[in-house]
């Protein structure tokens, strides 16, 4: 089914979503992927804040390729989302509501899911290019140090993605594999 | 003996860096378009129309076609009868990737030390891989590789008893166990034979190979074209949400190998299998 969200996300928009849904983001998210999630994560452990309230918003694992002028992005495509499951039971605790990424999540982060109500959306693998046309404004607000890997806000429009975990735990992976 | 100056070098693998990441060749494009005629599932086929699209919009705005452009693997085969001058010939390779990342707009993912972690911020330093060769030429291959299907690659090294049976089933757990997270269509390059590293690198070289040609050794053919069936049967699909398209073509490179072994390396690709080949 195709749908039209917006982000930051609330709970009746997150319980709505069923895995298969063809979904056009529009709004204000964040990325992150594994060094600034390994910061993150350490500052919780300190009990510090974080350098921006994940409450409601869908983090996209994704480091771009540099923009040339006047553009506000390069490449930008998800990166996989397995080497972030470490990290992210603590953020969904906090109040994370998406994630978007490729690729498997483990067990723990699936639990998580369903406990904090949350979904997991894929972006096309290696479509960085199309995908770079939807991200209207990018903006590094943190670890700037990082490179690619630093935080940065974006402003999406109909950013196209598939739900793959929904709120309830249904993985459309396993669906289509199953022996 | 013929002299060639690395600064030569340098300038073409700037400009191949450049090149690879933001146009695939034509067997791989005709793959890709032919896969997106007969892919089975709806999603499956939209989700390969988009990479249709993004490969345009990746030549013609020049931006990279995966955001991750790689770690540069370059194959230097170089003729025996020629001599480099101007430097070392490895700085100069550095220096044209160092060129072409930063000129180019590529994403620099290079750290210098695995456990530090500290990027390096102009994607050096490069994987080299030299061979001498007969002539007076130097053809140079450069494969930016992606990490997503880097991380999913796998060497067994198994036992002669294990047989053809098992390098079947060593490459059709790697594909499965990769499933999306490699980004399918994938391409799957297998080394056999060799020691430890001999059939890693060959399963590397595999994946250089056009993707519409098969193996000179009839068996080895064979086993290609039955791995492709069995994979795509799979049903991992494109982007691994399902569909007949799971790789483009399997294949396989053999060596000789020790009376005791029977080494298999399977290096997964994604669908943005680059590699741009140029001969000075």
């Amino acid at each position: 089914m195709e749908k039209h969200i917006t982000a930051p996300l609330d709970d009746k928009t997150v319980e709505e979503l069923k895995i298969g849904d063809y979904v056009y983001i529009t709004g204000t998210i964040y990325t992150a992927r594994d060094a600034a999630h390994k910061r993150m994560y350490e500052a919780l452990l300190r009990k510090e804040e974080l350098p921006f309230d994940v409450r409601n918003n869908i983090i996209y694992y994704m480091g771009p390729s540099p923009a040339r002028e006047g553009r506000p992005i390069g490449s930008a495509g998800p990166t996989t989302a397995t080497r972030m499951d470490k990290y992210t039971p603590s953020l969904l605790d906090i109040g994370l509501k998406g994630m978007i990424g490729k690729g498997k999540r483990r067990k723990d982060v699936k639990d998580s899911m369903i406990k904090n109500k949350a979904v997991y959306f894929a972006a096309v693998g290696g479509a960085g290019a199309i995908l770079s046309k939807s991200i209207r404004e990018s903006e590094v607000i943190a670890y700037d140090d990082l490179g690619t890997e630093a935080i940065r806000r974006l402003y999406v429009e109909d950013f196209p993605v598939i739900v793959v975990i929904d709120s309830n735990g249904n993985d459309l992976y396993e669906i289509n594999t199953a022996d | 003996m013929r002299d060639i100056n690395v600064n030569e070098i340098t300038q073409n693998i700037k400009e191949m860096c450049i090149e690879a990441t933001h146009f695939l060749t034509d067997d791989m494009k005709e793959a890709l378009y032919s896969s997106e005629k007969n892919e089975t599932s709806p999603l499956g086929k939209q989700i390969l129309c988009q990479l249709e699209e993004n490969l345009d919009i990746a030549g013609n705005d020049m931006i990279p076609i995966c955001q991750d452009t790689g770690m540069a693997v370059v194959f230097m085969d170089i003729g025996q009868e020629v001599h480099f001058t101007g430097g070392l010939l490895e700085d100069a390779v550095n220096k044209g990737v160092r060129q072409g990342y930063i000129e180019g707009y590529l994403r620099k993912s290079v750290v210098s030390d695995p456990i530090i972690r500290k990027n390096t911020e102009d994607n050096t330093p490069a994987v080299i891989h030299y061979n001498i060769v007969s002539g007076d030429n130097v053809k140079i291959t450069i494969a930016p590789k992606g990490f997503g299907s880097e991380n999913m690659s796998k060497i067994y090294m198994l036992k002669p008893a294990d047989g053809i049976e098992g390098v079947k089933d060593a490459i059709i757990n790697t594909v499965k166990e990769a499933g999306p997270n490699a980004c399918p269509p994938m391409v799957v390059g297998v080394g056999i034979g060799g020691t430890f590293e001999k059939c890693a690198l060959l399963a590397k070289k595999a994946l250089l190979r056009r993707v519409n040609m098969h193996s000179d050794i009839e068996y080895v053919a064979e086993l290609e074209k039955e791995m492709l069936i069995k994979i795509n049967d799979l049903g991992i699909g494109p982007g691994g949400l399902g569909g007949s398209t799971t790789a483009f073509a399997v294949n396989i490179e053999t060596y000789a190998t020790h009376i005791a072994g029977l080494p298999v390396a399977v290096n997964i690709c994604c669908h943005v299998n680059r590699h741009s080949m140029r001969i000075i």
